[in-house]
């Protein structure tokens, strides 16, 4: 049995949707970031598969950038983080609405 | 041998990330993460995507969950959370409705499968088997996609800064009582 891209590409829906829900399920934080890492992580997936699909070095160059963003938005969100918790210990996503005032 | 190689990463890929959702302990979860994204790497290798694998070894499991684990210890957050607790009033119907879009998602996928995909690949970008992938990936990435790279850099450059104006430790001037549960916001002392 062969394994063709479309297996690939089933994998990463099933991964990115585990992501998706574990974002929605989950009050701490830092497991919302890993679930977003998650999601991130199959969309990736879905970038190689396609390059490799078609021949095409493109998808490998986005999943690059794709990284590159990522390590960013997790150096910054975790600084958010943990500014937060510094002042609110055991603070959930639902807390950050008292900055509306 | 590639779907043997295929099933074996692919079951500890979605163990893993199950695992990341399902865990109570948010150290248990970066460690399935880690799981996740090995798997990950394995099958970017069988994909002829070598450097993209060692990055993503490299940076993901090297530096981010790193991180994640930094900042679960030093905030002392590592205990359990009850899972049963629902966050948000509709969180849960949205994850109901996230999960069929996604079985939805995959089913699109499947019963595209028979047919052809449409779109042509770039002969510019093509790979070339003769090449070495990260000789190839560097000609690109500072060829077409140089503005992109350096941009880049620059967001990196702002999100390092970003990091450590956030992560000072707060002044005396902006001194803000912990918040009592269930109590009403603090004002700011003046």
């Amino acid at each position: 049995m062969d394994v063709t891209d479309t297996w690939y590409v089933v994998l990463a829906a099933a991964l990115f949707t585990i992501g998706a829900v574990g974002l929605l399920v989950r009050r701490n934080p830092l497991v919302m970031f890993m679930c977003v890492e998650l999601m991130l992580n199959a969309v990736n997936l879905t970038f190689v598969s396609f390059a490799h699909a078609y021949h095409d070095l493109s998808g490998q160059i986005s999943v690059f950038f794709v990284l590159v963003v990522a390590a960013a938005e997790v150096v910054v969100g975790l600084a958010i983080v943990v500014s937060v918790l510094r002042r609110r210990p055991g603070a959930t996503p639902h807390d950050i609405a008292i900055l509306k005032g | 041998m590639e779907l043997a190689v295929f099933i074996v990463s692919g079951v500890i890929l979605l163990a893993g990330a199950l695992g990341v959702v399902l865990l109570a302990n948010p150290v248990h979860c970066a460690l399935s993460l880690v799981a996740t994204l090995f798997a990950v790497a394995v099958l970017f290798i069988v994909q002829d995507a070598q450097f993209l694998a060692a990055v993503q070894v490299i940076v993901y499991a090297g530096a981010i969950v790193v991180l994640f684990l930094f900042v679960i210890m030093l905030m002392g957050i590592d205990e359990a959370e009850n899972l049963d607790i629902e966050p948000l009033g509709g969180q849960r119907p949205a994850a109901h409705v996230a999960r069929v879009l996604g079985l939805g998602l995959t089913l699109v996928v499947l019963l595209a499968a028979g047919s052809t995909v449409t779109g042509a690949a770039n002969p510019a970008t093509a790979i070339q088997s003769d090449t070495p992938n990260i000789t190839q990936l560097g000609r690109l990435l500072f060829s077409d996609y140089v503005f992109a790279f350096e941009a880049t850099a620059i967001l990196l450059t702002i999100s390092v800064v970003g990091a450590v104006v956030l992560g000072r430790p707060p002044s005396r001037m902006d001194d803000v009582a912990p918040l009592d549960a269930g109590a009403e916001p603090v004002e700011v002392k003046a």
